[in-house]
């Protein structure tokens, strides 16, 4: 902390970051692609050199300490890497944003210092490993070898079952490279955070930047609708701007959300209306914990009504949570969150007089 | 193969030296049992282009051999409890990655043995791996 550093500085705006993500706690990742099996293990004890047999011989597993295969306990993050393709689909971590904020603000060197595993049980053939990301500190600016730098200090807790099995710190040192230096080029070579822990990829870290409205994920966007008879209309509308609602073909009732069955006269009978996109907050609140996967926090889900008269729910973006009230005019837009998926979300009317 | 029981090592004890020899095979082979398909752990123009000299051994193999270290020395049936590393200079393809240790404390029923592993540029890991022993 400086103490001159004003309210809108680069560094309190990464501190005052850092804060919001060390404050929510662990965020889950994706379980292990494969279960904990025997062929990797046989990969990588073969590469390292690693005689063990309690690992990879079934007989003297049986007979050992363990009474069955188990993993090399340091293969521990081994299961929930990412592998080869680079836009394969991952969980977004409390950590992304804050690297990402580093790097935009010129931290772009990153060399890895600390690396510590604590290991609870050994795993068993067949569990399959889910990694848990929190961010636990940010120190710096402080003046090293390789140039001024924060630490970036992560956890990542792997559970079996929701048994923590293993857990580890990594720590990292994001560095201004001198000037003259390249990008990434330093007095002593950085170890790319390649290997960094989050079970995504350092590289895939450090890149990945943060989409707006609290979408947090590059890749796909983790939650699914429900989409079957009664509903694919409405989402095949959100796919081409229209925010559809359903309407009894017999008596004209308009019903949200959609179903089989009119609510009034019972006929199966149904078709949908376009509605107008206008509406106003009837109710909501602002989601500050749990974590939710591929969403940030904080974030508004309001209920919206519509002239239409139905109400339908959504996230109200482009408007700081604390602004958000009843009655607050609002209208649809549409939020694009991956390849396949596009949500109606609601954005404020600007007020008479306002702009 | 044999393990140790923890009336057989005791605070002080040294640790045989282990030398690995950083043939391209070795760091390449091991990136990929890791999993790890970062350019700079197997293709020497892409770490070139990031500043490195060649192609360097990926952290979570850095893990690995110090684990290895400890258990090929205790033998099998240890039960490794934490591995705790400070990194430092890379380890590059051509070098040689050499460990020395000792048993530094001994508490209850966990030992715990000081790791150095060192190449040609200096320290690349030093730090402690926790673990038990058979009782008999």
């Amino acid at each position: 902390m400086t103490a001159t550093a004003g309210r809108g500085t680069p560094h309190d705006r990464l501190t005052a970051l850092a804060d919001r993500r060390i404050a929510e706690g662990e965020t889950r990742g994706l379980p292990a692609a494969d279960p904990v099996n025997l062929p990797m293990i046989r990969h990588w004890a073969d590469a390292m050199g690693d005689a063990n047999p309690l690992h990879t011989d079934p007989e003297a597993a049986a007979a050992g300490v363990h009474g069955e295969i188990t993993a090399p306990p340091a293969m521990i993050q081994v299961w929930t890497m990412p592998g080869v393709r680079r836009d394969a689909p991952r969980a977004p971590t409390p950590v992304d944003d804050v690297l990402a904020m580093l790097d935009a603000d010129g931290y772009t060197g990153v060399v890895a210092t600390d690396c510590e595993q604590t290991h609870h049980r050994y795993l068993r053939l067949g569990e399959r490993p889910v990694p848990a990301t929190r961010l636990s500190a940010l120190a710096g600016p402080k003046k090293t070898a390789l140039g001024e730098g924060y630490f970036v200090t992560w956890n990542v807790t792997w559970y079996s079952d929701d048994e923590a099995v293993a857990e580890m710190l990594f720590r990292v040192l994001k560095f201004r490279p001198p000037a003259g230096a390249g990008r990434r080029t330093a007095a002593r070579e950085p170890h790319p955070m390649a290997a960094a822990g989050t079970g995504t990829g350092g590289e895939a870290a450090a890149g990945t930047g943060t989409g707006a409205d609290g979408n947090a994920a590059a890749g796909p966007y983790p939650l699914r609708p429900a989409v079957n008879a009664d509903t694919a209309f409405f989402w095949e509308g959100a796919a081409v701007g229209e925010l559809r609602v359903q309407r009894c073909a017999d008596c004209g009732l308009l019903r949200h959300p959609p179903g089989p069955v009119c609510p009034s006269c019972r006929s199966a009978a149904r078709t949908h209306v376009t509605a107008s996109g206008r509406g106003e907050v009837y109710s909501y609140v602002v989601h500050h914990n749990p974590p939710v996967p591929g969403l940030r926090t904080p974030f508004v889900v309001a209920v919206v009504e519509l002239p239409e008269g139905v109400r339908i729910v959504g996230n109200v973006v482009d408007c700081p949570p604390a602004e958000v009230r009843i009655g607050m005019a609002v209208r649809v837009t549409y939020r694009r969150m991956d390849e396949e998926l596009t949500l109606p979300v609601w954005v404020p009317v600007p007020a008479p007089g306002e702009a | 193969m044999r393990t140790f029981t923890a009336d057989q090592a005791g605070v002080g004890t040294v640790l045989p030296e282990l030398a690995v020899e950083l043939t391209p095979t070795l760091i390449i082979s091991t990136a990929l049992a890791t999993m790890d398909f970062t350019p700079v752990h197997h293709d020497v123009e892409g770490a070139r282009a990031q500043g490195a000299k060649d192609i360097f051994l990926n952290i979570l193999t850095t893990m690995g051999l110090v684990e290895r270290y400890v258990t090929d020395w205790t033998g099998p049936e240890a039960i490794i409890r934490g591995i705790k590393v400070r990194l430092g200079v890379p380890a590059y393809a051509g070098d040689r990655l050499t460990f020395t240790g000792s048993v530094t404390a001994h508490e209850g029923d966990e030992f715990t043995v000081g790791v150095r592993g060192r190449v040609g540029l200096g320290d690349h890991a030093s730090g402690t791996v926790r673990f038990s022993l058979p009782a008999r």
